[in-house]
């Protein structure tokens, strides 16, 4: 089967190639072709995504959040570094704020992992929020397993813990790593609701500033307060990540969570409840999309809303007789 | 006139204006108010503000006779291509009246690297003169008496070693390193924020900076160690006041950094030097220079507690804004540049550089070099600007923009040391966030014609691609790539590899002055890459902050 | 759906003025594009792998060193060379008139010269890509 690519390019031969195929060989453009498709949402995105799936499962997601100016991009540089020493491939996906205003984004995550552009065992791709509420989590996934069947051994999902649909993102990794770094002062406590909870792991980045030791004890505390605790009890790991101090036992951390998560099942329920969570957000979304062209773009639910605005009917028998009328149910 | 009365004028006139204005609206907004009164300077302290030249706080000038003792230093940047063909330039313009040189070096000598370096290919001798070695500095200085002209290089990260390349020459032909009169720009810090040109982190470019303050502070004892630059902050966007405000917080970086590695302030302060631009708003820029001197001496004297007078005094070499060069119509650029220039004299600059018409199309021809030589000359001897000091003084208007931009000045700094000083604000990426945001405002204000640029968004015409450029000789990095190799098969590369490892145990020992060593290395004529490499490797290299 | 132009701006060579390529990338925002920033001193292998990885549809330089006969071309061929016939590369900078054809004949589809407002560049984009 071909599949024709939104650009006439990428071609062989004169033919749209099979960019699952592709990506399957090792091709890094297909690769990079395939994001861009789940990406913008383009046709073909779904028949790569069913080529590529029964290869996917292989890799490990580290999700890492935290605060702008944490220095998270500098740390994935140094993780990835790292694990290309141990041996791994690595995937990082960088996802920066698109504007609210404008619909554009400056995307510059990278250039803190430029010594690693041109390492073939690594492979880095920035992606904008592009103001979609749940489907950004959707797509990073997506993207996720498309460097999974790729090859990579390891994926790094970075973003900034602000919104909840960036959160949401991080939330799909086997283990999430929370940066802080000291001096932010009231700050925490603002941050703690959010993305403390989420945290396999802490790290305290620029830790060789005064107040590292403080950060220390006040998450201490707050995991002090955690009733929710299960027996793993989050590591806070104290790195400087512009110097390289730290990561090697940051990755010891990591290995850890992971051997506990595997060994107690914990791994596989996230990855069970993952893939029912998609699942039901794929059907959402197919059933929402059949709905908007039956319903939405024949101009029926502005007659409907017509007749509700004039009391002729109301929404709730109106929803019961479009549920009928479509799922024959 | 009392007070009232000029009251009373004001809210006359101040009626007829908006008579005025209804039924001829004025042309567009503008910042600055309409007209400035004795009532915009009514609290002026003309003794402690203003004073007199030549005494603190220096706002009408550093010297007590100005340009009626002499002229500034007309001084012209100039180097590219090879050793040889930057040789011929300098010494057809101390020929045709530069009173001093100004050597411009390409960029892999800039970043470290030599021209047989990969990383070089295509920029060898391209935006000035290469340099690999000392055996290049001895061609560079041919025949050019070092203990008579005074020498100003442009190179920050490895200021260092051209320094030291320069004191090894000067030593062959027999002028002692106490006799050396110039300047080395050696500010990195403007290099985070706005030029580009860095090899090292902070800390141990810090340290660099201030194993030079030591040793020029006993062996080169007239050579001035650091040209902290405003110039680059304001090419890269920045307005005028913030160009002064992050210079002097550099400064301060600085100052504080000698202080801690044990150094008495009085003992290097009288050696510093700032580097301004020279921008289109004349008078904003006559103001700007006026604000700077006040500011810096209040914090010499003041933060510092420097002493000696000449620590509290801010020297400046000025270049007129390249960023302000069009490549459209570039003979416009010569009236630019000598209402820059007029700017650059009234504000009461030490030397001074000026652009060329065409440097916004390539580097400058000979022929555009000595017009604007001659634009300073025409300056200095015909205009009448230079015969009176700080002839601007007590103009409402100036007077009352040189204390908004010292209080904007002020503001920034107080914001800096909040911080934790200069180096925390850069590694923050806030004073890069500043300058990017003013670069974007003026872009827009461009383009949306609130600023017009003449020949560029008003008044444009279709013209022809103007002819006899300067074009650099392609073949100028095979030529230095082979001068290399062949001075490398000649040195004694076991003195070479000696030298650099003494350089390696001195770099890791942070109480170690790094400059004897560096000197000793130049001198078996180890590379400047080699020897920028051994610092490298200890020293790591700096990753930028962006903050778009 | 959700598309966008993606542009890499990058600044091969080694010259650190950046006002243009970082005004430029801004621009480029505020006008609705993804932009990739990549910061100073890029090799042309860099930046054609960085073009790569985040399949733009544009390629955007800057260099104000004179040194773009050598490396425009260059980043043009690698770019093409794995296989991205389908990208715009662009270049700006302090570029003689002369210089440009041969850029062009290289594969640069235009040169922006100093002066130009970032609304041409924009404009120039959304003529020739589509997302």
């Amino acid at each position: 089967m071909i599949f024709c690519c939104r650009r006439p390019i990428f071609h062989k031969e004169g033919d749209c190639v099979d960019i699952a195929k592709e990506l399957l060989a090792g091709n890094r453009l297909a690769l990079s072709r395939a994001i861009t498709a789940i990406e913008n949402e383009y046709d073909d995105a779904a028949e790569i995504m069913k080529k590529i799936y029964p290869h996917t499962g292989r890799a490990y997601v580290l999700g890492i959040t935290g605060p702008p100016g944490a220095g998270k991009s500098t740390l994935t540089d140094r993780l990835a570094h790292e694990y290309r020493k141990q041996g791994k491939t690595v995937g990082i996906i960088a996802v920066d704020p698109t504007s609210p205003f404008t619909g554009g984004a400056i995307l510059g995550d990278r250039i803190r992992m430029n010594s690693l552009t041109l390492d073939e065992g690594v492979f880095i791709r920035s992606m904008g929020t592009r103001g979609s509420l749940g489907g950004l989590s959707h797509k990073t996934a997506d993207a996720v397993k498309a460097m999974d069947a790729f090859g990579k051994d390891i994926i790094i999902v970075e973003t900034v813990g602000v919104g909840q649909s960036e959160v949401d993102i991080v939330k799909a990794a086997d283990t999430t790593m929370v940066v802080l770094i000291p001096g932010m002062g009231d700050d925490i406590q603002a941050i703690k609701a959010g993305i403390l909870e989420i945290g396999d792991l802490f790290t305290i980045n620029k830790s060789d500033l005064d107040g590292a030791d403080k950060l220390v004890r006040e998450i201490n505390m707050m995991l002090d307060l955690d009733t929710f605790m299960t027996d793993w009890r989050p590591p806070i790991v104290k790195v400087v990540a512009s110097r390289g101090d730290g990561i090697e036992e940051l990755t010891e951390k990591v290995r850890t969570h992971r051997e506990y998560i595997e060994g107690n099942g914990e791994l596989n329920k996230r990855r069970t409840k993952r893939a029912r969570d998609e699942m039901m957000d794929i059907l959402n979304s197919r059933i929402g999309n059949y709905v908007k062209k039956k319903i939405v773009d024949t101009g029926r639910l502005d007659d409907l809303v017509n007749k509700m605005l004039n009391r002729e009917t109301d929404p709730y028998t109106v929803a019961e007789e479009l549920v009928g009328e479509m799922l024959k149910v | 006139m009392s007070n009232e009365k000029i009251e009373a004028g004001l809210a006359k006139y101040n009626a007829n204006v908006e008579k005025a204005i209804a039924k001829f609206p004025e042309r567009g907004h503008l910042p600055e108010q309409r007209l400035y009164t004795p009532l915009d300077i009514a609290g002026e302290n003309y003794a402690e503000e203003i004073g007199f030249p030549g005494m603190y706080p220096y706002t009408r000038g550093v010297q007590p006779t100005m340009y009626r003792g002499r002229f500034w230093t007309m001084r012209m940047y100039a180097g590219f291509s090879t050793a040889e063909e930057s040789n011929k330039r300098y010494r057809y313009l101390i020929e045709s009246g530069a009173t001093g040189l100004s050597c411009a070096f390409d960029l892999p000598t800039q970043i470290g690297y030599d021209s047989t370096d990969a990383i070089s290919e295509g920029e060898v001798g391209k935006v000035g003169v290469a340099i690999d070695s000392l055996a290049d500095m001895e061609i560079l200085f041919d025949q050019i008496d070092l203990g008579k002209v005074s020498t100003s290089m442009t190179i920050n990260a490895p200021a260092s070693v051209l320094l030291a390349m320069y004191i090894a020459v000067a030593e062959k032909q027999g002028v002692p390193s106490t006799e050396l009169k110039g300047t080395i720009q050696n500010d990195i810090l403007k290099e985070y924020a706005a030029r580009g040109t860095y090899i090292f982190p902070p800390r141990p470019s810090m340290r660099l900076i201030t194993n030079i303050f030591e040793y020029c502070s006993k062996n080169v004892p007239k050579w001035n160690t650091i040209s902290i630059s405003g110039y680059h902050i304001r090419e890269a966007g920045s307005t005028a006041s913030q160009e002064i405000a992050f210079t002097i917080a550099d400064g301060i970086a600085y100052v504080e950094a000698a202080i801690k590695a044990g150094l008495n302030v009085d003992d290097f302060a009288g050696r510093l030097s700032f580097f301004w631009n020279a921008h289109n708003n004349v008078l904003e820029e006559v103001a700007k220079f006026r604000a700077s001197r006040r500011v810096w001496a209040k914090v010499m004297k003041e933060r510092f507690h420097a002493e000696k007078p000449k620590s509290q005094m801010l020297r400046v070499h000025t270049q007129t804004a390249g960023s302000m060069l069009t490549a459209q119509q570039p003979n416009n650029n010569i009236v630019r540049v000598a209402l820059q220039t007029a700017a650059a004299v009234m504000g009461g600059t030490q030397s001074l550089h000026t652009n060329s018409r065409d440097e916004a199309l390539a580097l400058p021809t000979e022929e555009s070099v000595m017009i604007a030589l001659r634009t300073q000359q025409i300056v200095a001897y015909e205009s009448g600007l230079a015969d009176v000091i700080d002839p601007l003084a007590g103009s409402y208007y100036v007077e009352a923009m040189t204390d908004r931009i010292e209080k904007e000045a002020w503001d920034y700094i107080k914001k800096i040391d909040e911080m934790g000083g200069a180096v925390a604000a850069i590694e923050k990426g806030y004073i890069q966030k500043e300058i990017q945001d003013s670069a974007y405002k003026w872009q827009m204000d461009v383009e949306n014609g609130a600023r017009t640029i003449v020949g560029v968004n008003k008044f444009h015409i279709d013209e022809e691609p103007p002819k006899g450029l300067l074009k650099v000789d392609a073949s100028v990095g095979e030529k230095q790539k082979a001068k290399v190799e062949a001075m490398k098969a000649k040195r004694d590369n076991e003195a070479v590899k000696n030298a650099l490892a003494d350089l390696k145990t001195a770099c890791a020992d942070e109480n170690e002055n790094l400059m004897p060593h560096i000197l000793a290395a130049v001198k078996t004529y180890a590379t400047l890459g080699e020897i920028c490499g051994v610092m490298r490797e200890v020293f790591g290299e700096y990753e930028a902050h962006v903050n778009l | 759906m959700d598309k966008k132009i993606r542009v890499l701006v990058a600044k091969p060579g080694l010259d650190g003025h950046d006002r243009g390529a970082k005004v430029v990338a801004r621009a480029l925002r505020d006008a609705g594009f993804e932009v990739i920033y990549t910061g100073l001193r890029q090799t042309p292998e860099q930046i054609a792998e960085a073009a790569l990885q985040e399949d733009v549809n544009v390629v955007a330089m800057s260099i104000l060193s004179g040194a773009h006969p050598h490396l425009f071309p260059k980043v043009v061929n690698l770019v093409r060379e794995k296989g991205m016939t389908d990208v715009l590369i662009i270049g700006g900078g302090v570029i003689p008139e002369g210089d440009i054809p041969a850029l062009k004949e290289a594969g640069i589809a235009e040169v922006f010269t100093p002066g130009t407002p970032t609304s041409e560049v924009v404009k120039f984009i959304n003529e020739h890509v589509k997302a």
